[in-house]
């Protein structure tokens, strides 16, 4: 990757970061560690690598994205109003009566939101069905959806997963975000769906181990699954919860809290010395 | 007399389909069930517009909405227990809250599922599916309406949960029959009861209005094959001309059609409403005819009822 473009990335994930921050802080609620974790994966999608156009959000060729773990679309919020889908101002509506932006995706809410989530394990399956639209109407668009490493531990993912490798839907990346944390703690406390890997090699996916953080790894391993004919292709996206907010990284306590004031401050000031350090 | 045809809705809707299948927004998915649930009717016919999702219901439903988000109309077939129960939640979550053009086919409602037993007959479906805000509910009462129904379904801007049976049913309908979403029909008219059914209750409910006619009691049958959006003006007038209602339904007396009836006119006419359904227990293992008649689903028990139902507005009158 150039290193220009490695830049561009980085600062952009650094304001999809701010605006997660921003969102949470002005909700008093939501999910900022798990939408830390995903930021650079979808700031790719969205700035490198979707085909999707704002002034077009419905057109039928373009690339389709179902966050099946909707609980973090602060993430997603920030990076469609960055990429113009609405004004980047009304991230701080987040969760409020009024907002076009609901506590979890809804695709009659929000401009360039594909489909409604948030409870687990569903957007996967509507992910197949769009995937194999695509194939029944000959349209080469791909189908991206972002999985919860925690999330997994639904049937109904594994119910998708055998649909998709069966249907051979080479035109799905499903990413995992692997960062080993859920509500109740690490997940092979809880109920360990180790190993990903080979679970999704047995249902005929083509599986991808990545740094979900490092913009070579994300370019390359979607390169590589647009090259996999006749499998789906998961990328097991290695990733830190809270990354990029010092106090809230690897902490599982911040799945579902928002930052107070002081906590505001001090993730933004990190976030804008980031920034500064960038454009140096 | 001529004999009556006999059919089953479920075969109803396996016909209908395949008549859809010429349009290019049709798909029909089912979930291992194609033999059972008539969809294999389509399959033979358009197989490259079949989709089986084998024995994983939530995730057809998921399928069946992301396919429409593309534009198809798509239409999911299960038995009721499995499209309305087990896969409740992503019938909500992914197909009605963003209102996707999902029609959910389930066959196999109720009691008269017979000898399969309590584990497959669903009573429970209307209930559940009523409570979800986008979803229009069908449950027709024979063959011809519920041709018509699926037609009606597939012109619908949104999911529709379509209800069918396994046992052949009385056609009671005339072929050129026209179906209209969300409008009840009125059968017979009558003064003193109002007997209104919905799905096999209504053949039942016809002939109990015969019964009652013999034993000089005027009953007025309505059936209401759209049970939500329901339809209010037929059921508030039936309330101001005859002052009691009965309802008839394979199906729970707990949140169907009686629960709907109730609701509207505790809200806009109140007068006694009699529930006849399942009440609040499982089914059981037997043949359909016997079951029914074991679980009181039949016109004795609806000339019973409209009989209490008199008895009930003559008491109040005074």
């Amino acid at each position: 990757m150039e290193e220009n473009k490695k830049l561009e990335l980085k600062k952009l994930a650094v304001n999809v970061r701010k605006g997660v921050i921003e969102g949470t802080f002005n909700a008093k609620s939501g999910h900022p560690g798990g939408s830390l974790s995903i930021a650079d994966i979808v700031t790719y999608l969205y700035f490198s690598k979707m085909n999707v156009d704002p002034a077009k959000p419905d057109d039928e060729n373009r690339d389709r994205f179902v966050l099946s773990k909707g609980h973090t679309a602060p993430a997603l919020y920030a990076a469609l109003a960055h990429k113009g889908f609405f004004p980047v101002d009304l991230i701080k509506t987040l969760r409020k009566p009024d907002s076009i932006l609901q506590g979890h995706p809804s695709m009659r809410y929000t401009p360039g939101v594909d489909m409604s989530t948030g409870s687990l394990g569903q957007g996967i399956s509507v992910a197949c069905g769009m995937a194999l639209a695509g194939k029944l109407k000959g349209k080469d668009y791909k189908v991206y959806t972002i999985l919860g490493d925690g999330e997994i531990e639904e049937g109904q993912v594994w119910e998708a997963a055998m649909f998709a490798g069966n249907r051979k839907l080479d035109n799905l990346v499903a990413v995992v975000d692997y960062n080993n944390l859920q509500i109740d703690g690490s997940l092979d406390e809880v109920n360990s769906p180790y190993p990903i890997k080979e679970k999704f090699e047995a249902f005929n996916w083509n599986v991808i181990e990545i740094n979900g953080h490092c913009f070579c790894d994300i370019e390359d391993a979607f390169n590589k699954a647009d090259e996999c004919k006749g499998k789906p292709t998961c990328i097991v996206a290695k990733t830190v919860k809270g990354k990029g907010v010092s106090f809230m990284e690897d902490k599982c306590d911040w799945h579902g809290s928002a930052p107070n004031a002081e906590q505001y401050e001090i993730a933004m000031t990190e976030l804008d010395k980031a920034m500064a350090e960038l454009e140096v | 007399m001529a004999d009556v045809i006999k059919c089953a809705t479920r075969d109803a809707y396996g016909a209908a389909l395949k008549d859809l299948g010429c349009r290019d927004d049709i798909l029909v998915l089912d979930a291992d069930l194609a033999k059972a649930t008539k969809t294999i009717t389509f399959k033979k016919e358009f197989p490259e517009k079949f989709i089986d999702c084998g024995i994983a219901e939530g995730n057809m439903m998921g399928i069946a909405a992301g396919l429409a988000s593309t534009g198809y109309t798509v239409f999911a077939s299960s038995f009721a227990m499995f499209a309305a129960g087990r896969a409740f939640e992503q019938v909500r979550n992914s197909i009605a809250y963003p209102k996707l053009n999902v029609k959910i086919g389930a066959t196999h409602a109720g009691i008269s599922v017979g000898e399969d037993g309590a584990s497959h007959q669903c009573c429970e479906d209307i209930a559940l599916m009523r409570s979800v805000p986008n979803m229009v509910i069908i449950n027709p009462a024979d063959d011809i309406e519920a041709k018509q129904a699926v037609f009606a379904a597939a012109e619908h801007d949104g999911p529709v949960y379509m209800r069918f049976g396994r046992l052949a049913v009385p056609r009671i309908n005339a072929e050129d029959y026209k179906f209209e979403l969300g409008k009840g029909v009125e059968l017979k008219d009558g003064k003193d009861v109002t007997i209104v059914a919905t799905g096999l209750m209504v053949n039942e409910a016809l002939i109990a209005a015969e019964t009652l006619k013999a034993e000089g009691i005027d009953a007025r049958v309505i059936n209401i094959h759209t049970i939500k959006p329901i339809d209010r003006d037929i059921l508030v007038k039936a309330a101001k001309e005859t002052g009691v209602i009965v309802t008839a339904e394979e199906h729970s007396v707990i949140g169907g059609l009686g629960g709907a009836v109730a609701e509207v006119l505790a809200e806009e006419y109140p007068v006694p409403v009699v529930r006849l359904g399942v009440e609040d227990t499982f089914g059981k293992s037997g043949p359909a005819l016997e079951l029914l008649k074991i679980y009181g689903l039949d016109a004795e028990n609806i000339v019973l009822k409209a009989k209490k139902a008199v008895e009930l507005k003559n008491k109040l009158a005074k």
